[in-house]
């Protein structure tokens, strides 16, 4: 007993080590840069008309992104799981596509689209005749129009897996008990999805609140605390920027707090066989008219995608005024391929997630294994090291990675990595924890503990069970959050928005790049790469979990 | 309580090809206790369900006191249904989930309350109105289930597997229980069970299904006595089958070389049949003695103990095997023994 704990020790104390050092470390590093003059940086915080607009800002943006995805995805759920219409099948194919743009793609392609001068207006605008354009994607309202877009896909897997998971014979007894069709929904069905619903809610409102790439590319004049952060920093007001860091970072720990107080009492076991009949709509107006709705939405869905593809062929520089680009070419991609400057940032993109996921997959495995399945002191605060990075925004990974580690200082164990090549890979590594321990850690849980058992009762050694026992049960949870972090890596934006350098810069970076340099061409061609890469991804996950990809459930990005 | 009488007539559903239940037809009295027992993929819950409304059946007609209520949903019924699972809703108190019933109705919150405690205190759970229905044992579950699907005074009981969740102790006490709650409230119940000691506890009838066919209905000693087929007979209780010769209301039972006659229990449908099987319960056979000329020779190849009787298996001289259930407890492997049928009639099936 006491060789094997000591056993655990040897392999959990260098893991907390880490742990505490790459995560931990540079969020105290950005409490205490926020009271360096004591706290006259807060004052100057709460002084600052700006900040808090900025602040006001991001919590309407965040929670106005969270009622707009649950006011697309709850229904979207619903119809898809419950009800059988013509087009379904189309639409379910194409429901979580928006999860398989980087949050960036997304934003130029709603550029391309509903911009001033993007195809839907011009579109509108000349066939209406009008002078001006009759919106402008600008200000709060396109940013949530935007986050809406890509972050309801959340809200529509998950309660769209509770409603697969409820138990329906609740909703029968429900049905035998004489409730009618909305007390039903009212008093069973919704209560027993709050768990999928609040989970969901929350990953859109931390998704929200860190986001930068809508902000900061439409945000117009509105200011928000993650565009506001890397401003100060810019203008070289460090402690300032400490200070809207740690306000970002605890409306997200708040926003979480209250999600797990919320799933401690509402979380139930499901038991009984589910019958998944789906209804037949029985009016035949509303069935003429579902496969009109479902070819709008699916066009919808579409349109970003196909829109990226179609200015990746535009001529850089052609397209001014037109409702469509006028001429095509081959060039954007030709050139990717042959300019050696063009070509940096994707071989950046691929080695530095490679790097990140590699990394991810050894450590939290590692870490997973040690929460989930064995009892040891310090085990609670594993399980806290690696969830901790999904609170964080992005911004706030960071900067404290920029604050901490910007200069050799072995007495405080710092390391000079801003403005090498590694200090990427580390954020990506740190913000892919999360997404890999949960997912390993899911699995394991789902494993039976006495099997671990049953293998060493066998005379199995330790490497044999690992290898026959332990790795197979956490393969599903471990290819998928390879997948979700390798995803999330290589398009990364938020983060390295704070750390790059021209060396390493990443896709991402050159996207804007080229948009500030108006060479649409060419940043469209990069996104339909980024689009490929997350796609390739995807695929080598299905294949690793030994399942081919299928049309219905591209895994969330 | 205004119990209803209950009538399948012809109730058919197929999944695909295959049907689940064909042509059912079965009328439960007003305050009769049904029970609808067969094995698994019989199609029994299928038809509770389609009786409940959940199912919609592919031809026949499900009607309520002579009226047609095939095509009414379930929140129409007013039938009460307890669950195999009991589907109590786990976000709710035990008082809620009871009182659900009443809501939906539009009881007032008062009245509500009052016929939910009530309803508890009928099936011995008083008091219980807070308690969270995670915190509640198997048998509670069942019974608070129970007093859900009574409190809104259903015209027809369904209960799904009502007792399967329950360790076997619990189990036989819940059967009398069970029996004397729905007896006491003169409800009409249908009740489906794999289990056909559970039917026979329960239940006024039973009604044998197999592959969605009605084998037999009748009460339980019915059943057993009178088996309608091979197949109700060897379903029922534990039996041999022998071959025999029916001449005149006598049975003539070849076996192992010995003959013997015993009068037999004709059904109609075999009136003038020739060729039959007996049906031999093991306690309607004993050990005889081995000068009896009329008994079968062999020797005894298995015991088991089996509480009152012992089941002792044996093999006869000339071939084949009886199984019997003897108060002999002294009986042992190995035995010579002679064995004789000591119940008469002896029922006949169809070969």
């Amino acid at each position: 007993m006491t060789t094997r704990r000591r056993g655990i020790w040897l392999v959990a104390a260098p893991l907390l080590a880490l742990l505490l050092w790459a995560v931990v470390y540079p969020n105290i590093a950005i409490v205490t840069g926020s009271l360096v003059d004591g706290a006259s940086h807060w004052g100057e915080f709460i002084a600052s008309p700006s900040d808090r607009e900025a602040l006001w800002a991001t919590l309407i943006v965040a929670v106005g992104s969270v009622v707009a995805a649950v006011i697309v995805g709850v229904p979207l759920a619903f119809l898809l799981t419950r009800v059988e219409f013509r087009g379904r099948r189309a639409l379910a194919a194409v429901a979580t596509l928006p999860a398989a743009l980087p949050p960036l793609v997304g934003v130029i392609a709603f550029l391309f689209l509903y911009g001033e001068s993007g195809v839907i207006t011009r579109g509108v605008q000349a066939a209406l005749h009008l002078q001006h354009a009759p919106w402008t994607l600008t200000g709060v309202p396109a940013i949530i129009f935007v986050h809406a877009y890509t972050m309801y896909v959340y809200v529509f897997l998950l309660v769209s897996a509770g409603l697969e998971r409820l138990d329906t014979t609740l909703e029968e007894a429900a049905d035998g008990l004489g409730a009618t069709r909305w007390m039903r929904l009212r008093r069973v069905t919704l209560p027993l999805l709050t768990p999928a619903l609040a989970g969901s809610m929350l990953l859109v409102f931390m998704n929200a609140l860190g986001s930068f790439s809508a902000p900061y590319v439409f945000g117009g004049g509105v200011r928000v605390l993650s565009t506001q952060i890397v401003a100060s920093k810019l203008n070289g007001s460090l402690p300032l920027a400490y200070v809207e860091t740690t306000v970002m970072a605890l409306g997200a720990i708040a926003a979480l707090g209250l999600f797990r107080a919320l799933e401690r009492k509402r979380s139930y076991a499901m038991v009984g066989k589910g019958r998944g009949d789906r209804l037949v709509p029985r009016s035949g107006a509303l069935r003429s008219l579902t496969p009109v709705l479902s070819l709008l939405a699916v066009v919808f869905l579409v349109l970003p995608h196909a829109m990226v593809v179609l200015v990746s062929f535009a001529t850089d520089g052609a397209w001014t005024t037109q409702v469509l680009p006028p001429s095509y070419t081959i060039e954007n991609y030709t050139r990717l391929a042959t300019d050696a400057q063009l070509l940096l940032p994707i071989r950046n993109s691929i080695a530095m997630s490679a790097l990140a996921t590699a990394a991810d997959v050894v450590v939290c495995f590692v870490a997973a294994y040690l929460v989930a399945l064995r009892r040891f002191p310090g085990r609670g605060l594993l399980a806290v090291l690696i969830a901790l990075p999904w609170a964080i925004p992005g911004t706030a990974i960071g900067l404290g990675l920029a604050s901490t580690f910007d200069r050799n200082d072995p007495a405080t164990l710092r390391l000079l990595l801003v403005g090498t090549f590694w200090i990427l890979p580390l954020a990506y590594f740190v913000r892919g924890i999360p997404l890999v321990a949960t997912g390993v850690e899911g699995s394991l849980k789902q494993m039976d503990p006495s099997l671990e058992e049953a293998a060493r009762g066998l005379g199995a050694g330790w490497w044999l069970t690992f290898r026959r026992v332990i790795l197979p049960a956490a393969r599903p949870g471990l290819v998928a959050g390879a997948m979700l972090a390798a995803v999330t890596a290589v398009g990364e934006f938020v983060a390295s928005v704070v750390l790059y350098t021209n060396a390493n810069r990443p896709i991402s970076m050159e996207i804007l790049a080229q948009i500030r340099n108006l060479s649409f061409g060419t940043a469209a061609a990069y996104s339909v790469l980024l689009i490929l890469l997350v796609l390739l991804i995807t695929v080598a996950g299905r294949l690793a979990e030994g399942r081919l990809p299928n049309a219905e459930g591209v895994t969330t990005g | 309580m205004s119990a209803g009488t209950l009538s399948l007539d012809g109730l058919t559903r197929r999944f695909g090809a295959r049907a689940a239940v064909e042509g059912l037809s079965l009328e439960v009295a007003r305050g009769e206790l049904l029970a609808l027992v067969g094995a698994s993929g019989s199609g029994k819950t299928t038809t509770l369900r389609m009786i409940a409304g959940y199912e919609r059946p592919d031809a026949g007609r499900v009607r309520l006191d002579g009226a047609d209520i095939t095509a009414e949903p379930p929140q129409k019924r007013n039938f009460g249904m307890v669950f195999q699972h009991y589907a109590l809703f786990p976000h709710m108190t035990v008082g809620e989930n009871v009182g659900f019933g009443l809501e939906a109705r539009g009881f007032a919150r008062r009245d509500r309350e009052e016929r939910a405690g009530a309803a508890l205190a009928s099936v011995g759970l008083a008091g219980a109105e807070q308690r969270a229905v995670q915190s509640l044992s198997g048998g509670e579950q069942q019974r608070v289930a129970l007093a859900r699907a009574l409190v809104i005074q259903p015209r027809v009981l369904l209960l799904d597997e009502p007792l399967s969740n329950l360790d076997p102790t619990l189990r036989r006490a819940t059967r009398e229980e069970l029996r004397a709650t729905l007896h006491h409230l003169g409800v009409t119940a249908v009740f489906v069970t794999h289990d056909q000691e559970d039917a026979f506890a329960i239940a006024d009838r039973v009604a044998l299904l197999q592959a969605g066919h009605l084998l037999q209905v009748g009460a339980p000693d019915e059943l057993y006595d009178a088996p309608a087929s091979r197949a109700v007979a060897e379903f029922i209780g534990r039996a041999t089958l022998v071959p025999a010769m029916l001449t005149d209301g006598e049975v003539m039972l070849a076996l192992g070389g010995v003959t013997c006659s015993c009068i037999a229990r004709v059904p109609e449908s075999l009136a003038g049949a020739r060729e039959v099987l007996a049906v031999l319960r093991p306690e309607a056979l004993t050990l005889a003695s081995p000068d009896d000329n009329d008994a079968w020779i062999g020797e005894v190849v298995e015991r088991r103990f089996a509480g009152a009787l012992t089941a002792v298996r044996v093999r006869l001289v000339g071939g084949g095997e009886l199984e019997l259930a003897s108060p002999d407890r002294l009986v042992r492997v190995g035995d010579h023994v002679a064995v004789r049928v000591a119940r008469e009639p002896v029922a006949v099936v169809a070969p």
